[in-house]
């Protein structure tokens, strides 16, 4: 085929947009405290459940949840699964483990990387505890817990935890 | 067909927010739910529009959902579109006899990014896009052959944001208001000519959301429904090149389908974001010059893009429900120019 007559089938065509966002009153909340080495979760108000991290909502009755509360940076593990496919965005050495870890006050499982733990001892139940960056590269950004790793704490029997796996 | 009524509306804008989209939305998804008389577990339907790339977030949409009580699980749609769309599905779905009752919202927060930048997205990808118009821009065009095409002037796009700016004092919603004269205005330089800042849609943050119910328990809810009796939207071809910027063939359309010239209207809220968009929808839908139009101020005043269609709808409908008038053409658009609109044709009882 003549290049005259092909089809063009292919064309860069470059998109750029910035965005100049704010983050919202909850996660504002959330990211201040992180800059303080703190784990601050929100509630619609006493007694109901802690959301973290924060989105501004208790979905299950959909009212403001603004009340901030600190949790713990210790948990349970909930859930986890050990990754074995690389991405570019991932600095971790694989294979990693990235777990749903209940922290001690909140009531919804957070996402993050288990580091310095074997993958064959990772389990539903293990407690573990956020390693932060050093003081001086504390921010409002959840790069401020490099990673969670294991504690010398008893499993938390599974009948506790069911209600969040 | 069965008869579906507005039975509540609530409405926020500002010109920039802090709080993100869910903050932004409860309050406004509450105030309408409660001034329906329907508790939220009995509406039937929930449906949005909104559009993820004024966040620049995937699944932006998603996420609000967070605001409007989604648990246990409900039935929802979602329309990248105005609200009005979302509020045309709503009212097909109560059509079918499925659904009674439905919540339509919708939000927009505009402030994130360059807005009039992030519509050139809406252009053709291939060809248009890669040049970057910006919205103001490509209205521009429009408004240039709308004059040299009529015997209308910069003078009466003037008039319209004057007359626009002075309803919008008495609209607590609007963003932008004031006394003001055309000379005062039409001193002022030119954005893109032929038009001028005042020209352009005062863009906003914020969410709209409203309350629809069928026949029935329309009366049961409401001393005075706001009657959806038409509503029709088409689309004119998106390539700005084969149409006649002119004129809104899609908008006449839609208002013949919908029955806006079965009888008079009292008032129209009409969503031209652009001053000269007003007139040619006027002439589109072939208002009286004795109609009064966009008592709200309109978008003009505050344009909560994905919102301000519905707020448009809602704006007319508060006003029927309040005896300020029994009929009225409310409308929509979407897209480059006019190229898609909705009509509807509302009646107090």
């Amino acid at each position: 085929m003549s290049e005259e007559a092909a089809p063009v089938t292919y064309i860069v065509t470059p998109v750029r947009l910035e965005y100049d966002h704010s983050a919202g009153n909850a996660a504002t909340l959330f990211l201040r405290g992180l800059a303080q080495r703190k784990i601050i979760g929100t509630r619609t108000g006493p007694g109901q459940p802690v959301l973290v991290p924060p989105r501004g909502a208790d979905p299950r009755t959909a009212e403001l949840a603004l009340e901030a509360v600190e949790v713990s940076d210790k948990g349970t593990i909930v859930s986890y699964s050990i990754v074995r496919v690389p991405s570019e965005n991932i600095h971790f050495e694989l294979p990693y483990v990235c777990i749903n870890i209940l922290l001690d006050g909140a009531d919804v499982p957070f996402f993050h990387v288990l580091q310095n733990c074997p993958l064959d001892e990772v389990r539903i139940g293990m407690r573990a505890r956020a390693h932060w960056v050093p003081d001086e590269q504390l921010a409002p950004t959840i790069a401020s817990i490099e990673y969670f790793e294991p504690i010398d704490e008893p499993d938390v029997p599974f009948d506790r935890i069911r209600e969040h796996t | 067909m069965r008869d579906v009524a507005i039975v509540s509306f609530a409405q926020s804008n500002t010109a920039r927010e802090d709080r993100n989209e869910v903050e932004i939305l409860i309050p406004v998804v509450q105030e309408a739910v409660k001034r329906s008389g329907l508790p939220r577990g009995e509406i039937g339907f929930t449906c949005s529009g909104s559009s993820d790339f004024l966040q620049g977030q995937p699944f932006a949409f998603v996420m609000a959902l967070d605001g409007v009580g989604a648990w246990p699980p409900v039935k929802e749609s979602h329309v990248e579109m105005d609200g009005a769309w979302a509020l045309y599905e709503a009212w097909v779905k109560i059509q079918t006899g499925e659904v009674d009752s439905a919540l339509v919202y919708a939000f927009g927060k505009t402030s994130s990014g360059d807005v009039a930048e992030v519509q050139a997205l809406q252009l053709d990808p291939y060809c248009v896009t890669p040049l970057w118009p910006d919205a103001d821009s490509i209205a521009a065009l429009q408004a240039r052959l709308y004059l040299e095409g009529s015997a209308r002037t910069e003078r009466d796009l003037a008039d319209v944001a004057v007359r626009s700016r002075r309803d919008a004092m008495d609209n607590p919603h609007a963003v932008a208001s004031g006394a003001t004269d055309a000379e005062t205005l039409l001193a002022e330089p030119y954005r893109c000519s032929p038009l001028r800042d005042h020209d352009c849609p005062m863009t906003s943050d914020g969410a709209t959301a409203m309350v629809i119910v069928a026949g029935d328990l329309a009366t049961r809810l409401s001393e005075r429904p706001v009657w959806i009796r038409g509503i029709d939207h088409r689309i004119d071809p998106p390539a700005l090149g084969v149409r006649d910027l002119s004129r809104a063939p899609s908008a006449e359309r839609a208002a013949s389908r919908a029955g806006v010239l079965e009888a008079p209207v009292d008032f129209a809220e009409i969503d031209a974001p652009y001053t000269h968009q007003e007139l040619i929808l006027r002439e589109a839908f072939g208002l009286s010059d004795g109609v009064r139009i966009n008592p709200s101020g309109g978008s003009l005043c505050a344009r909560t893009l994905m919102s301000s269609g519905l707020n448009r709808i809602g704006d007319a409908a508060l006003r029927i429900a309040r005896g300020e008038g029994d009929r009225a053409l409310a409308h929509a658009t979407q897209g480059p120019c006019l190229q898609q609109n909705l009509v509807c044709v509302l009646e107090g009882e």
